[in-house]
């Protein structure tokens, strides 16, 4: 099953690498990873999309804690979260295909960010399953170049977390 | 005052307590050489090998329960400690290994001798520091200490690059440290403590398992106190050897791979387990699919990730080994009652346990013609001062010390257990030495990882280090021989020494003292001379070649189907 974990990580030397060498030394699987400063300043945030069984995930969630450098580690995948991903699509774009990239853009609320006589690149956001969706609609029109962000997840409700 | 930064490092050093450091110098770290010269508080020995220096820093650290320092140059200097930090990291040993590092305006640049150590350890740190800036210096040792020890130890890096060591700051070292995302749980909960105990009264078939968790948690003393309250049968890992008396009757001694059959049944038939300070490593379970099939489990652990990694527990406790034990024997104590019935409860227990001992002791058969390396070990007993310092390398020999030794005190066994690094034995009984100058040290080796490491004769030598070298030389590989006879129709492949060395003469060379036989009767003599002897000594025993290590359980094979002799 997919889980959507966020570590609140020190700002320190190297610390992206011991995630990372966590999960490849341990064969744990990484579907996307973000990571990008917070408001405060000595404190980062990653959020990893990763696969697992009940007790992989256990492990996963225990062995990032054991990490020095990370301070909070949070499985969202309860549905306590709010999940958003973006997304940078590069699509063929000629003739009668143009409207009908037009029509899904529009249904999407998805922005047209670069146009040529052949070709949209389109900016998405949404939930990473929107994103995927229409991305299932572009395909079959020729989809040339794409880039995810991967996604973020924050916690639903009033409360935030701090360091 | 003001000071240099390899001048702060020996100050941090010092305000750690530490005595002894084992280092060996380079291009990178001259300046630290520079002000140990007249830094006269630090006690420096040289090993002829980084490799040996990390792992006599471990030995160190097995044998006091301090942390162990080491010390290296750049490059080739810092790679040869790898095999020492993950010997330490594997077996949970507190080290601080400093490196010396290029200046930081030419790191990335491939200088010469760079290598990115941070890297190359990370897998087999508990973690590691870059010096940046020499105002972090203080606090990044104070740091270092602290993970070192802390928690589940092991061992953290502080990379030191040259530039850093020369500039100029004032030294102030830290009172306190804190680190908000690192806070080792040390306090078992209380209700799951009651919890447990209440397990252990009703269960009918219990087993103490223990690993090298209580030996580093110093909760020897509380295992032993506990168990005997409860007369609850005992085993323990090859980690956790020392940690209970071998030569107590509800002592089953090592469990496992090579583990004794009594152990090994009793895990499988019993009804509850408790494990200390234990990870279920696949060398103890066998084939985990049968592994104790009608046991619940008790886990306790300082370290959460241990718990259910491999195996369910029913009752997870987090927390220092040592104080969740102080708990459960004033919770015994405050329920005397139920603790007398349940003595009587697990008498048949008890009974099914003896049967298996009786049926199927370890034991090997003696000769007269030719050295049995067991007899050789039990000799060594015998003879040896009780609080003896024994360190083993890894193989066959390993295996017979193990089971012949009888260890009675935590920290009186050192050995590879998670890493199985040979070369380990020699330059880990050295760190105990230095150590311990007045305690015997004992080092059993065969005769091909003696050889991983053997340049540390000159160190033991020089600094007056009289550490008594065993080899129980067979001439082979033994352990994959073993393996090769058992599994591989005999095919020995690479494993026969052919060459035989004259180790006499090698001891000789070194300026050590020798001697070899192949006799049986000539033993008891020889380890006597060699416990008289002020210096370091080589003792050669050269064993029946084809001896193998029984019981075994085969890999992946359950624990209860073990060839008991083949
Ligand atoms: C550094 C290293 N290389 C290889 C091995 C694999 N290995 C395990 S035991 C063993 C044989 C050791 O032979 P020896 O030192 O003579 O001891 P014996 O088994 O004969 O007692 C080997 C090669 C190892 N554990 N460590
Ligand atoms: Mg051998």
């Amino acid at each position: 099953m997919q889980h959507t974990i966020s570590v609140l990580v020190e700002n320190e030397f190297g610390v992206l690498s011991r995630v990372a060498s966590l999960f490849s030394g341990r064969g744990f699987n990484i579907d996307s990873l973000t990571v990008a400063p917070t408001n405060e300043e000595k404190m980062s945030r990653m959020t990893i999309v990763t696969r697992g069984d009940d007790q992989i995930l256990e492990q996963i969630t225990k062995q990032l804690n054991k990490l020095i450098d990370i301070i909070k580690v949070i499985d969202f995948t309860d549905g306590s979260g709010v999940e958003r991903e973006l997304a940078l699509i590069k699509v063929t774009a000629e003739d009668e295909s143009r409207a009908e990239v037009l029509r899904i853009v529009d249904i999407f609320r998805a922005k047209i960010i670069d146009v040529t006589p052949k070709s949209y690149t389109i900016e998405a956001t949404g939930n990473p399953v929107k994103i995927d969706a229409i991305l299932d609609l572009l395909r079959p029109l020729g989809l040339k170049e794409l880039v995810r962000t991967g996604a973020v997840a924050i916690g639903r409700g009033a409360k935030g977390w701090k360091g | 005052m003001k000071m240099n930064g390899a001048r702060i490092m020996l100050e941090c050093l010092k305000k750690e307590g530490v005595d002894t450091i084992f280092g060996y110098p380079g291009g990178t770290v001259i300046n630290i050489y520079d002000e140990l010269f007249s830094f006269k508080e630090i006690r420096h020995i040289l090993p002829r090998h980084e490799q040996a220096g990390t792992h006599a820093a471990d030995g160190y650290a097995r044998a006091t329960g301090r942390v162990g320092v080491c010390l290296a140059t750049s490059g080739p200097g810092a790679t040869n400690t790898v095999t020492g930090i993950a010997t330490a990291y594997m077996d949970s040993i507190p080290m601080v290994i400093i490196t010396g590092q290029v200046p930081t305006p030419l790191i990335g640049n491939d200088a010469f001798q760079e290598v990115d150590i941070i890297g190359i350890t990370r897998p087999c740190t508990k973690h590691s520091f870059l010096v940046k800036d020499v105002k972090d210096l203080a606090m990044i040792m104070k740091k270092a200490f602290y993970i070192a020890r802390t928690g589940r130890p092991g061992p953290v890096l502080v990379d030191f690059p040259k530039d850093v060591q020369i500039a100029q700051t004032e030294f102030v070292y830290p009172e306190t440290v804190e680190i908000r995302s690192y806070k080792p749980k040390l306090e078992g909960h209380p209700r799951q403590v009651e919890k447990a105990m209440a397990m252990i009264l009703e269960a009918q078939r219990p087993v103490v398992y223990v690993g090298g968790g209580a030996v580093l948690g110093n909760a020897a003393e509380e295992l032993t106190t506990l168990c005997r309250k409860l007369t609850i049968p005992v085993t323990t890992t090859l980690m956790g050897l020392g940690s209970f008396p071998e030569n107590d009757p509800n002592s089953l001694g090592m469990l496992g791979m090579h583990g004794a059959y009594c152990a090994n049944m009793a895990m499988t038939n019993a009804d509850l387990i408790v494990a200390i300070g234990a990870r279920f490593d696949d060398r103890v379970t066998g084939k985990l699919a049968t592994f104790a099939p009608h046991a619940k489990i008790i886990h306790i652990d300082v370290d959460p990730t241990s718990i259910k990694k491999n195996v369910r527990v029913d009752l997870p406790i987090v927390g220092d080994v040592k104080d969740v034990l102080t708990r459960m024997i004033k919770q015994a104590d405050k329920l005397k009652d139920k603790v007398t019935e349940f003595k009587t409860a697990i008498a048949p227990w008890q009974t099914d346990i003896a049967g298996w001992k009786d049926k199927h002791p370890i034991g090997y058969k003696n000769s007269t013609t030719v050295i049995k390396p067991q007899f050789v070990i039990q000799k060594l007993r015998e003879l040896s001062d009780d609080d003896a310092i024994i360190s083993t390398d890894v193989g066959q020999h390993q295996m017979w010390t193990a089971q012949f030794f009888q260890f009675n005190r935590p920290r009186t066994l050192l050995t590879s257990g998670g890493l199985g690094t040979m070369g380990y034995g020699l330059p880990s009984a050295m760190g105990a030495q230095a150590a311990f100058p007045g305690r015997q040290v004992i080092t059993i080796c065969g005769d091909g990882g003696v050889q991983m490491n053997i340049q540390e004769l000159a160190t033991l030598v020089q600094n007056k280090l009289p550490v008594k070298i065993v080899i129980l030389n067979n001439n082979f590989l033994g352990m994959v021989r073993q393996w090769q006879e058992l599994f591989f129709d005999k095919r020995y492949s690479s494993t026969c020494m052919e060459l035989p060395i004259d180790f006499v003469k090698l001891a000789d060379a070194y300026g050590a003292k020798g001697f070899s036989t192949s006799k049986p009767g000539d033993v008891e003599k020889i380890i006597k001379q060699a416990f008289k002897e002020k210096g370091p000594v080589i003792m050669e025993f050269k064993i029946a070649r084809e001896e193998k290590v029984l019981p075994m359980v085969p890999a992946g094979a359950a624990l209860n189907e073990m060839v008991l002799n083949a």
